[in-house]
């Protein structure tokens, strides 16, 4: 039972990262029909703003994190949209997919190239004590991870659901033309959404890297991973995205434990397929109509 | 105007000659990028600082030496191609590769094409495949096995041991030499955990191991992935003595772990703490350079250069196949030829001897506790 337990804490703490990840391909497939495949870069890059503040600039570790976050947010949220995204979007969904995948490539050789290739030390923001929990010995830092992670999507949640421009935001997913002629400013809340995913991802890298290390080649894991449990979640709801993550970190630690360490990273595969066979709009996702 | 123009062809290719005569071209191939650029990188800084001493000394033979850098990117099939290519440059013998799962497959190529080289690799299957032209910089695993066995049963009186190995060509050689020795000495293994290369996660690992009743655990991974394991062990209270071989006491792991390193124990078989004033000078070198303490990676890589150099100016003459033949069963001794920084022998197969020692991480630095004689 104890060990049961640890499996499910410690896979949740693994889960709820990726699930932050999973949230930013949701995000902006709602807002704006982009399938970010450099989102798993995005979790990657904030980790070495952070690093750069402290080494180049000599920050304190709360200042840099303070200037990777508004980094993050102008540079994966806004820049991205208004760099990339928008000259795409007009030529289609592929082209922009392609581009995004590019981007993932210059940003993972441009850490290479300009940091290093090598993996680096990321400091922790908690404590490394362990605790007893019901006979299991949990980490301090896994709970840590989880609640902040959860955190940050609760308050995403409430954000959307509460306030008046996260209404808006969602009437823009649902329907941009109808929000447009309600008055919203669609360009607006699409750009808040792309704010809001590079916010996710800062936070998802400054959890992850102490104990991943920070490194280029990190966002090619995570950015899989994502996906796939956006896919598996819903890819049109974030509630599933949160569902999809925890459900892959956890499934990866039992299969790890119970059947074996070597077939490990073939279960987020095979939940995959499964998924795509029998739910193909995903555990909590729903169905989307087309029109030809 | 001919006339001119052939004068001045002859007078280039004249020059290029003399040019490339006072050269001698030795490549570096390395891993330089990709889930092996800790142990790479490191081992290419290591050969840098030999080879600019080596220049700056005189060269080899009195030719300066021309060395080419290739990046494998942690690629075994990049690393062959590149192999081929610093060859077909005119390369008189190789430094690298780095990673046995690279070495295995390029050192084919140098073997057909008669070019020595001179590996980091500790793959116990690297000298076993009869290729006359592969040479260590450092033993391979099977030779550290026995020491580990030795220190886990009767220095700290284990009986049930973990394994947490690297599912590579590295990985699987030091896994098996390892379970052969436990079977030996009576020690059960009753976890046995291969994780993925540049795998990120190992949190089922530890897990796993925790709840198996190991005492100690032996951990065979390369840099990152020992300190991702000791961030995770330490983050998850596993409190069993973790031992490892060569890597996991390795200065790279203590500086990428930061605290989770300390107290982890290893049988090294170089190190820049180690008792010996040739690698202690060296490391002071090679710090005051790049700004970072050497590793055994970068000590293999220096020793590998300087081992070129003094291979060659044995035989007299820079010819490939005499100094393959030539180090085949030579010793080196440090005091007459210093690069090699301690006592170092090659045998037929390429393997080398050399002392070693036992470490344990303190204060972030190795702490030798044992000198252990070759074997």
């Amino acid at each position: 039972m104890a060990e049961l337990l640890q499996i499910l804490i410690s896979g949740l703490s693994s889960g709820a990262i990726y699930a932050l990840a999973a949230v930013g391909f949701t995000l902006l497939w709602q807002a704006s029909q982009t399938i970010n495949f450099a989102q798993g870069e995005f979790v990657m890059l904030p980790a070495f703003f952070v690093l750069a503040g402290m080494t180049l600039f000599g920050l304190p570790l709360w200042a840099a994190i303070l200037t990777a976050f508004v980094l993050s947010i102008v540079i994966l949220g806004a820049m991205f949209k208004k760099l990339v995204v928008e000259p795409m979007l007009p030529h289609g969904t592929m082209p922009l997919v392609i581009a995004t995948i590019a981007l993932g490539l210059l940003m993972k050789e441009s850490v290479k190239e300009f940091y290093s290739a090598q993996g680096q030390p990321f400091p922790s923001l908690f404590p490394q004590h362990v605790m007893d929990f019901f006979g299991a010995s949990v980490s301090v830092q896994d709970l840590c991870n989880l609640a902040v992670a959860f955190a940050a999507i609760i308050a995403l949640q409430l954000f959307l659901q509460r306030t008046r421009t996260g209404r808006a935001m969602q009437a823009t997913a649902q329907d941009p033309r109808v929000a447009e002629i309600l008055g919203v400013d669609v360009k607006r809340m699409v750009m808040y959404t792309f704010l809001i995913n590079g916010a996710l991802a800062a936070i998802a890298s400054i959890l992850i890297s102490p104990v991943y290390l920070a490194k280029f080649s990190n966002g090619e894991t995570l950015g899989m991973i994502a996906f796939i449990a956006a896919i598996v979640g819903g890819f049109n709801q974030i509630r599933g995205a949160l569902v999809g993550g925890l459900l892959i970190g956890v499934l990866d630690n039992l299969a790890a434990v119970y059947i074996s360490a070597e077939y490990r990273t073939a279960i987020p595969l095979i939940l995959l397929i499964v998924i795509i066979m029998v739910r193909p709009q995903g555990i909590m996702g729903t169905s989307e109509g087309r029109t030809v | 105007m001919l006339k001119t123009l052939l004068t001045g062809t002859a007078l280039a290719a004249g020059l290029g000659w003399a040019a490339q005569a006072d050269t001698l071209k030795i490549a570096n191939i390395a891993e330089l990028s990709g889930a092996g650029a800790a142990a790479g990188s490191v081992w290419a800084d290591g050969v840098h600082l030999a080879i600019d001493e080596i220049n700056e000394t005189g060269g080899i033979l009195g030719m300066q030496v021309d060395m080419s850098e290739y990046d494998s990117q942690t690629d075994p099939l990049q690393s062959r191609a590149l192999v081929q290519k610093a060859i077909d440059e005119g390369a008189f013998a190789l430094l690298g590769t780095v990673y046995s799962s690279s070495t295995v497959v390029n050192m084919l190529v140098a073997q057909q094409n008669g070019i020595p080289q001179f590996t980091g690799s500790e793959a116990p299957s690297i000298t076993q495949k009869g290729n006359p032209y592969i040479f260590r910089t450092t033993f391979g695993a099977q030779k550290g096995m026995p020491k580990i066995g030795t220190y886990l049963k009767d220095g700290l009186g284990v009986s049930k041991v973990a394994i947490a190995w690297a599912n590579t060509e590295y990985g699987k050689g030091g896994h098996d030499a390892f379970v052969d020795v436990a079977k030996e000495m009576g020690l059960e293994v009753v976890s046995d955990v291969p994780s993925e290369q540049g795998q990120a996660d190992f949190s089922a690992d530890i897990l796993k191991i925790k709840n198996t009743g190991a005492e100690a655990v032996f951990i065979y991974l390369t840099e990152e992935e020992s300190a991702r394991f000791l961030i995770e062990a330490k983050k998850q209270g596993l409190n069993i003595p973790m031992v490892g071989d060569t890597v996991l006491a390795s200065q790279k792991v203590i500086d990428l772990s930061g605290g989770a390193a300390e107290g982890a124990l290893g049988h090294v078989a170089l190190s820049a703490d180690a008792p010996v004033p040739l690698l202690q000078a060296m490391s002071a070198k090679f710090t005051e350079r790049f700004g970072y303490r050497p590793d055994h990676n970068a000590i293999k890589g220096y020793i590998g250069a300087y081992a070129i150099k003094y291979g060659t100016e044995i035989v007299g003459e820079a010819n490939s196949q005499k100094l393959t033949d030539a180090l085949h069963g030579t010793c080196l001794d440090a005091a007459t030829y210093p690069g090699v920084l301690m006592d170092i022998c090659w045998d037929e197969t390429g393997e080398v001897s050399r002392e070693s020692f036992m470490v344990e991480v303190k204060n972030g630095a190795q702490d030798i506790t044992t000198i252990l004689p070759p074997n």
